[in-house]
């Protein structure tokens, strides 16, 4: 009968604060990154091409993590790209949030032929391999910010609508569903106020790991070209050049894929913190 | 007839077995209750008992109208419910309502026990329901400090406890009590059972208590229902349940209950 779950009180700590600091980081400079980045992200200066980081022999100290091929800041770029790639995240984390974890809640709650409908299109569109599928969207939609959006929420929504469907199904057989039903509230009434909030910090944590995948497959896509116009900054667009100078100037390549590594896991972090945050048998 | 709370006639009810269901077409019917016909009079305390899978479960579940019978009538205070849609039952609510067996799943784990207590009155349009909670904790026997509290903050006595409040806030006609005390220690079944004995003397409830253990129905109920395989084979008032049982299922049960003395036995 003891939850003991309620005796593991896990320091909420450093996980929280490590992955929330970072993110934090990312946002503001994003946000302020006119105000701080060293150089316009565009400016060439193909004399300065190829200079490394400044704790390395030879380096020009106002490229503080030197300068790529065609001699554009790469902290600079790194700033700029956080921009694109956190509007997505964010974006289009939401959205898919929204419409995956709604479908996976009717069909988990109500079951019957509206679960039937749900999960068969879940298992046919997860049917597609998902990059090919984001390609070929792309190329339909045309490249730009609002077809990476799309693109991701039309191949992610499965994701949510599959976990919560299961999550739904599962608070749906206890007996405080049953409950709701003798005290008189309607199906609805009980989905939305007595099944939701049980799936809510599941749902937290899908939509912060969606963050991070959709700053993913956004570099993917800038990786072959598909995302915004090609010399604007983005991670993805920064390791596909560095990959081709790689023994040149490695830092062209490490830091934008450090700070892309970084960000995902900080956001999936991020989740798994505040799912134990929201839970109150944790709390 | 006015004094009747439930008149129950030969209620079935079957679920699709779906272990046996065809490729295509629809799953064949297992029938769990066969046609039960009973009474409960206003103020009784009816205990339902019978093994696992004797349809004891589904005949209250089907009485609170959380299943819906195939056929017969269930007639709760003269009025037919037995096919009544959700909508035209929702007023019908306050006036019976369910304790569940177990009370961590019985109680959301994400409300705070004012707000589980509070649901349904907020529901059935109580309108001063902050003093309906504190009430309700009263008569439960649970300091008023709980209502802050959440459900696993709680021990089992005291979450069955919040769960006998939920019902009991509503001021209802009657109560079904499903297992409630199988899932507590020996000590905490004993005062839940005192507390459930007072609130029906107090409120004048009628009550249906629903359990596997005789030596339970036995301290509580005034008249039994024996269950086996979705048929009533007993029913009648406990002493002539003990001292004459009339189907040999009955003394088959009556023979599984612990005795403090194995060479004294029951009829």
């Amino acid at each position: 009968m003891h939850d003991a779950r309620s005796t593991m009180r896990r320091p909420i700590g450093l996980r929280l604060w490590l992955s929330g600091g970072w993110v934090t980081l990312l946002v503001l400079g994003a946000i302020f990154a006119p105000l701080i980045a060293p150089h316009d992200p565009l400016y060439q200066d193909l004399f300065a091409g190829r200079m490394p980081p400044v704790w390395v022999d030879g380096a020009d100290p106002n490229f503080l993590l030197g300068t790529d091929s065609l001699g554009r800041d790469v902290l600079s770029r790194i700033l700029y790209g956080a921009r694109l790639a956190l509007t997505v995240a964010l974006v289009a984390g939401v959205l898919t949030c929204l419409i995956g974890a709604t479908l996976g809640l009717i069909a988990g709650y109500y079951r019957g032929w509206v679960d039937m409908v749900i999960s068969r299109l879940v298992d046919i569109w997860m049917a597609f391999p998902p990059v090919l599928f984001a390609i070929l969207l792309i190329a339909v939609l045309g490249t730009g910010l609002t077809s990476i959006i799309i693109a991701i929420v039309v191949i992610d929504w499965t994701r949510f609508a599959r976990v919560v469907r299961a999550e739904a199904m599962t608070q749906g057989t206890m007996d405080y569903v049953a409950s709701a039903q003798v005290a008189g509230r309607t199906r609805f009434g009980t989905m939305l106020t007595e099944i939701l909030p049980n799936v809510l910090p599941t749902i937290l944590a899908l939509l912060t790991l969606e963050m991070g995948i959709a700053v993913i497959v956004e570099a993917i896509l800038s990786f072959v070209n598909l995302s915004i116009s090609t010399d604007a900054p983005t991670w993805g667009g920064m390791i596909a050049e560095g990959r081709t100078s790689v023994h040149q100037a490695w830092w062209v390549l490490v830091f934008p894929l450090i700070t892309l590594f970084l960000t995902v896991l900080s956001f999936s972090q991020l989740g798994e913190g505040l799912k134990d945050y929201f839970d109150p048998v944790l709390r | 007839m006015s004094d009747m709370i439930y008149e129950i006639r030969d209620l079935r009810l079957s679920f699709p077995d779906m272990a046996h269901k065809p490729l295509f077409g629809a799953a064949p019917r297992v029938e769990v209750l066969k046609g039960l016909s009973f009474d409960v009079p206003k103020g009784e305390v009816l205990g339902i008992v019978g093994g696992s899978g004797s349809g004891k479960s589904t005949l209250g579940r089907a009485m609170i109208r959380l299943l819906e019978p195939d056929s017969g009538t269930i007639r709760f205070e003269g009025t037919d419910i037995t096919h009544a849609e959700e909508s035209a039952l929702r007023p019908l609510r306050r006036k019976f309502q369910m304790i569940f067996q177990d009370p961590m799943s019985s109680l959301n784990p994400r409300r705070r026990v004012a707000g589980i207590i509070a649901g349904p009155l907020r529901l059935q349009g109580v309108q001063d329901t902050q003093s309906c909670v504190l009430e309700a904790l009263d008569m439960v026997g649970l300091p008023r400090s709980f209502a802050r509290r959440y459900p696993h903050e709680l021990s089992g006595g005291q979450r069955q406890r919040v769960g006998i409040a939920r019902a009991v806030a509503l001021r209802p006609d009657f109560i079904l009590a499903d297992e409630i005390v199988s899932g507590l220690d020996v000590s905490s079944q004993a005062q839940v059972l005192n507390l459930l004995e007072q609130l029906v003397k107090d409120l004048g409830l009628t009550l249906a208590f629903i359990s596997h253990d005789l030596s339970v129905i036995r301290r509580l109920c005034s008249r039994i229902i024996v269950m086996h395989r979705g048929e009533i084979v007993e029913n009648a008032p406990t002493v002539q349940v003990f001292d004459a049982p009339q189907a040999d299922y009955t003394r088959e049960l009556l023979q599984s209950i612990p005795l403090p003395d194995p060479d004294q036995v029951w009829a």
